[in-house]
Order: structure tokens, then sequence, then C-alpha cells
């Protein structure tokens, strides 16, 4: 069991459909073998319609909150562009934003009543706070491996590269939380994102 | 062992290791998992009631029987089942009935933020708060002891960022699965027949289990004080105090896991710590004012807002601003620029899409009601104008119908909404002489709160086949003479029959019957625009369907997104929308 060093907070973004909560499922596994307390907190409800879904992840010695406070999160990981800004109020010089290179146009947009932001702006909002961007191309990896679902697994191997919990506890953590069919192909996608970054 | 659980799946949990073998319940967010979770444990039976009354009076029944009771609903449903509540307190129970009730600070997904700790002070009731999913599983079994040993009946109050938040539990050793003997039923009419001589009997009972309860409260390690600092003793409850453990790290706390009745011994010891007492509550002052009733000095409401959901953000800004602490909160002085919002809609292929584009056709007034289809009041359809509880739609028509509006007007309700409450108000219309025509939006299962069955459903929460009740047959056996079903994609037939009804003058009821597609996971090809024949008028962007979106290269349909319904090819005016049929071509 590895020794806790420290807290850490994982805030996820992303819209409903794209995975976001089991993605934080599985952090929140690969936390509680580790050793650490877990906390996770998330919405539900209206959120499935299309919704903006976050998605929130604490890991630490002792968790009380299961909200990371605004200004404090050590990652941020977008499932979608658009919703990497929204939530750019939990960011700080100390935060990395990992964001996923894939935009779902909101309604609005959609009538030509609102501009989706260009990714330089997007990466400026951040970059209001000090987060450091790192632009991950995660559905695009997921569809060249079959299916765009797969772009959560794709994001936490992103993040596993970050942290010093060994790669076997996630591909554990990853083949007993996704439906058992889609086993091999998730497993691949997370050493997929893991590769994303070492090259 | 342990396990992540959410709060709800650990209520269940808890439930299941308590030895509780009845659940009874009616959906709501963010209550609706515990009974779903119950009812996946071997040996216990779990049922959704038509509402939460009935589901109340189901646990009183099994309390009263001896066995032992789990009640679930959401905060408003409470309301609904207040009238039993108010006087099972009076009965007692024999059994322990645990009734779970979620209450919902910010309306992540309701119409109201009502605090119902009020509920356990006005119905004497004892009331638990657990504070995290370990606490959540643990203080079933607390509830259950409490029910059976002072034979009362016990809420546990629950938030949605318990219900939702997920945490570590501890597994334990299964319970015994033993069936119990048949029981002789105990008849005791004082104890269990309201009548007012008995009733009068059972109001001293109540008082004296009140301040046996209150004892209790000093006593129960739930209830327990965190040695800190002398300068602040904090007291909190559920997740503020896991919020104010983050914002006070020195502070002396006061944890209740018990937040009705309070104990007083051990609120004077907190106060006899410290120089400063502060209550750091979600919404209403509730342990704030008795504490002051206490004679102690107390800080709370002027410090938190009595509106919305706290954080460890919101209590430290506002612990900060009050001068309880030197530092302010921490968030970022960014400028954001305003960016698209995603509001919840209508999904995809909803077959409640053409009721609402058919209204806003009409012009109708429309009386909402509480479901999926209350998002045909936003824009683009934006054709509901009330929506106040369930079942309120046919009441509140009727009375718009006894005052002369020039409006035509009309009642919408949801199948799950109709069985909940709405067969008496359809009662009330019919029997005193009323002329309002009636929707219902019948696809044939609870869709808002995640596909649970009712009434109308032909199957149990336990899967369990049973007879389909029909919504017809029930408006033409009360008196209803003019009465359609029709299929909501038949968009002339819909426009036509509600035309139709509302200019008929008498009462009447239309039921709009299609399953949930995201129930039935119906899916068909989406349909493709011709934009050769398409002329942009902008028809089916009104209608409000994500896939349909206006681009440079025209109007497309994401076939990722589109559940293939026709929906928009039946309202193009210029046919330029193919669907695909199954003999594979495309058709207009």
């Amino acid at each position: 069991m590895a020794k806790i060093k420290r807290k850490y907070d994982f805030l996820f973004a992303g819209v409903g459909g794209q995975g976001t909560i089991l993605a934080s499922d599985i952090l929140s596994e690969v936390g509680m073998r580790c050793g650490y307390d877990v906390k996770k907190s998330e919405v539900h409800g209206m959120s499935q319609r299309g919704g903006a879904v976050e998605s929130h992840v604490r890991w630490g010695e002792k968790v009380y909150s299961p909200l990371i406070e605004e200004g404090k999160t050590d990652f941020l990981l977008a499932f979608e562009m658009l919703e990497a800004a929204r939530w750019t109020r939990f960011t700080s010089v100390d935060t990395i934003a990992i964001i996923n290179r894939h935009r779902i146009f909101p309604p609005d947009v959609n009538l030509g009543r609102a501009r989706y932001p260009e990714e330089n702006e997007i990466e400026g909002i951040l970059a209001g706070t000090g987060a450091k961007v790192l632009w991950v191309e995660g559905t695009a990896k997921a569809v060249e491996l079959g299916n765009p679902a797969l772009g959560g697994v794709v994001l936490l191997g992103v993040l596993s590269t970050y942290l010093d919990e060994p790669a076997d506890v996630w591909e554990k953590a990853v083949a007993d939380l996704v439906p058992p069919k889609f086993k091999d192909l998730n497993i691949m996608a997370f050493y997929a994102g893991r590769e994303l970054v070492q090259k | 062992m342990k396990k992540i659980m959410s709060g709800n799946e650990a209520i269940a949990y808890g439930a299941y290791l308590a030895g509780i073998k009845v659940g009874a319940g009616y959906p709501g967010t963010p209550s609706t998992e515990v009974l779903e979770n119950f009812s996946r444990y071997p040996g216990v039976y779990a049922e959704w009631s038509p509402n939460e009354k009935v589901a109340m009076e189901v646990g009183v029944g099994v309390a009263y029987a001896g066995g032992r009771a789990l009640v679930t609903m959401k905060h408003v449903g409470l309301n609904v089942a207040a009238d039993p509540l108010f006087s099972v307190s009076y009965t007692g129970t024999k059994g322990a009935l645990v009734i779970v009730n979620a209450d919902d600070p910010s309306m992540h997904s309701s119409q109201n933020e009502q605090d119902n700790r009020h509920y356990a002070r006005a119905a004497k009731v004892a009331m638990l708060e657990p504070a995290d999913s370990e606490e959540a599983k643990r203080f079933v079994k607390i509830a259950v002891e409490i029910s059976e040993k002072f034979d009362t009946p016990v809420i546990i109050r629950s938030t949605t960022r318990l219900s939702h938040s997920r945490s570590i539990v501890e597994l334990e050793d299964e319970p015994p699965a033993a069936e119990a003997e048949p029981v002789d039923y105990e008849r005791n009419a004082s104890k269990y027949v309201m009548v007012p001589a008995n009733a009068r009997q059972r109001r001293l009972v109540v008082e004296e289990r009140m301040k046996k309860l209150a004892e209790f409260a000093d006593s129960t390690p739930i209830n327990y004080i965190v040695p800190g600092g002398s300068e602040l003793g904090i007291i909190a409850s559920g997740v503020n105090y896991q919020y104010a453990r983050e914002v006070f790290p020195d502070a002396t706390f006061l944890k209740l896991g018990m937040v009705y009745p309070l104990p007083e011994k051990l609120i004077r010891d907190l106060a006899g710590r410290v120089k400063q007492v502060v209550v750091v509550e979600e919404l209403d002052p509730f342990i704030e004012e008795q504490v002051r009733l206490l004679g102690i000095p107390v800080r709370g409401k002027d410090v938190f807002p009595n509106i919305g959901e706290f954080s460890q953000g919101r209590v430290r800004k506002c612990a900060a601003d009050a001068g309880l602490i030197a530092e302010g909160a921490s968030m970022p002085a960014v400028e954001l620029p305003s960016l698209p919002v995603r509001p919840p809609m209508l999904c995809p292929g909803c077959a409640h899409r053409p009721v609402f584009y058919a209204l806003q056709r009409l012009r109708a007034a429309v009386f909402g009601d509480i479901g999926c289809y209350t998002l045909g009041a936003a824009p683009p359809l934006a054709s509901m104008h009330t929506c106040l509880c369930m079942g309120a739609s046919i009441g509140i028509v009727h009375g718009v119908d006894r005052v002369r509006v020039k409006d035509r007007t009309v009642a919408v309700i949801g199948d799950s909404t109709f069985f909940h409450s709405g067969i008496t108000p359809l009662l009330n219309l019919i029997s005193n002489g009323g002329s309002s025509t009636v929707i219902v939006v019948d696809n044939r299962i609870t869709a808002m709160t995640g596909h649970q069955p009712h009434p109308g459903t032909g199957r149990t929460l336990m899967g369990k086949e049973v007879p389909e009740v029909s919504i017809e047959s029930l408006a033409r056996a009360i008196g209803f003479k003019k009465v359609d079903v029709i299929n909501p994609y038949d968009f002339k037939v819909v426009l036509n029959t509600i035309r139709e009804h509302i200019q008929s003058g008498e009462p009447s009821l239309i039921v709009s019957q299609y399953p949930c597609v995201l129930n039935t996971r119906e899916k068909k090809p989406a349909p493709v625009v011709d934009q050769e024949v398409c002329n942009e008028c902008g028809n089916c962007l009104r209608i409000g369907c994500s896939p349909i979106t206006k681009s440079d290269r025209g109007i497309m349909i994401d076939p990722a997104l589109c559940n293939g319904c026709g929906f928009c090819a039946s309202i193009c005016s210029r046919g330029a929308i193919q669907v695909w049929t199954a003999e594979g071509g495309g058709e207009n």
C-alpha cells in the first residue's frame, strides 16, 4: 500500500453521456486501492439530458468535504473544450488542466444564437488563473480504437502519468469497473492515453 | 473489506444489514436510488407505491404488524405523506418504521427548497442526519433501534450532496436470512384507533416519548464533541459538518448525528468550553433557534445564508466576512466571459415533443405538472405556463376555467404523476360539472427519475408482471364521455384532436400514448435533409430537438444524436426531410 503523502483534488467536466461519471468512479477506486480516503461528488438528474456534468474526486489521508474548493483543484479533466472553460474558477497556478480536444455544440450555438469559443480563447481563459493546459486528442484516439466512448479512459491514462500510483493498479480498476464486454478495449485505451503523454 | 458507495447505496445497504425486509417509496431525485438498491438485496420486498402517502401507509402497516419498514421519498414527497406521519407519531409503530427523506438545497432538481427538519419537530419524531456514506449505513441500524425502543417513527434526513456523494463504506457480515414465523396481529384499539378519546391519551405518550428521546440524544454516541480550541465552538450535522471541519480546523465541534430532538447537555457542554458558539447549517436556522432558546448566545444565520447549498468555499467566505477566521476564500479573481449554457431539453425522439408543438400552434394556456414533460416549458417550445407540485395541473385548469379567460386552456400531466395525484382532481373535475380538457402524456414509465415502473407499466419493482392500469378506462369509468387515445407521432391527429377537445365545451381527456424511447431503446436511422429542397425556413429548429442544427452547409441532423422518430419530417412544410423506411428507401 502506497504511503499517503498528500491530498489530490480532481475535477471532471463534460457533457451528459460522455462517460464522465464512469471515469471518475474508476479514479475513486484507484485512490481507495492505493490506501487513500476517497470522496466523490457528482450531479445527477437533469444532467443526463445533454446538460453539463461535473464530478469531484478527492484523495487524501482524511477527506472531509466531498466537494473541491474553488481555486484549489490539482487537476481539471475536461472531456469537452467548452466545459474546460466553464469550470475555470476551480483552477489556479497549481492546476494542470487536461483538455480533450473535442467540441459538443450547445443548443444556442446550433441555433446561431451564441458563439462557441476558439481554442486559444479557452486556453486564455484558463491561463488567467495560471493553470497549465495540456491538450489531448482523447476522442480522436478513442475513435481510432473503434469507440468514442473510450475517450474518458484515454484521459485517465494521460492523468496516470502525473501520479505515482503504479499502472497495474489503474489497469485493474479499469478492468473491474467497465462492462466486461469492453474490458480489453478499455485497457488498451488506458495505455494509449499513457503513450499520448510520453510521446 | 471496503467499498465506495453513494449515500443512497449506503442507506439501502444499512437497511438490509438492519434486518429491514420491506421497503416502499415513490421515486424523486435525490432519493430514488435508496429503494432501487434496497430492492436488489436477497430476502427483501420493495415496491414503488403510486405516491408517498401510500408508501408511508404501507410502511405503517409493516411496522404495525411487527415488521421493519423502510419508506423513501424526496423532501416534497413528505408533504404528500405528512398526513399519516403526524398520526403514526401518536400510535407508535411496534416494529421499526424508518423514513428516508432527501432534501434538495439549491434545488438541483426540485420545485422548492423546503427544510424538512421542521417535520421532525412538527410531527414530534426523531430525526437522524448522516454526514457520509459510512454513517448513512450505520445510522439506519440506529434508527431501527430508536424506532423499536421508543415506539416511534424515525426520519433519516439526507440532502442531495449526501445522497449523491460517494465515500468508503466498511462491508459487514450478512444479516441472518431466517424467515420469521407468522405471528398473531396485535389488536390494541386504544393505541391504534385514533378517535379523539384515544388520541388524547396517546398525545400524553408522545410528550413522554419526546422527553426520553431528548435524554437519549445526550447519551447516544452519534452526538459527540470533537475537542479543539477555546475560541470557536461549531455545531454542525450532515455534510455541513464536513465543510466546517475544513474551514475551522482549530475549533471545538459538536457533531450532531441526531438533529431532533437536540442534546441539551452536550450543547451546554460545548458552550462552556468556548468563547463563541456558531451553528453551520444549510437552509433554516433550525438548530440555531433551539440553541438560542436554551439561553446560549449563538451565531448562525447572521453569518451564513438561509438560501442554497453550502460548500467549504462558501462557508469560508462567510466566516471570513464575519471575522470568525482570518483567511478569506481563495477564489481566483478570474473574469469569465459569458459561455453558452447547456440547458436540459426534451430528449431526441421524445414523444412529448409533438404534443407541446401542437399546443404552441394552438396558442393554448397550458397548466402543467412535474416530470420530463415540464421541459415543454423551455424555449423554443415554451408551451407550459404553470408547474406547481405533483398532480396540480388538473385542479388548476378547473380553477382557471371557473374564471372567464379568453385563452384556450388545457392541463398536461404525465402518466406517473397522474397515478400519483391526478386521479382525485379528475374526479373533482367530472363530479363538479367541469368542462376542462386534460392531456395525459403517457410514456408508460416514470421517466424523469430513471424509468421506475408505475401502475400503468404492467411490471413491479421486483420484476413481477401485473395488469396495466388503463388511464382511458379509468376516465370512462368515472364518467368521462369524451376520451381519445392518440399516437403522438401522428401529428395531424394530435393537432386536430386537441383542437376539437378544447372547443367541445365538455370535460374531456386525451391520452397521448407512446412508450419512452429511452426506456425501450427504440432507435431508427436518422432522417436526412435534402439541401436542394430545404429553404431554411427554420420550422424544424423550432421543435427544440438537439440533433437538428443550422450550419454554413444548411440544416443538418446529427445521426449520432438523432433517435429517428421522424417528427421533424412530419412538420417540414416543404417535405425536405427524408425518413428512412423499413423497405430501405427514403420517403418524405
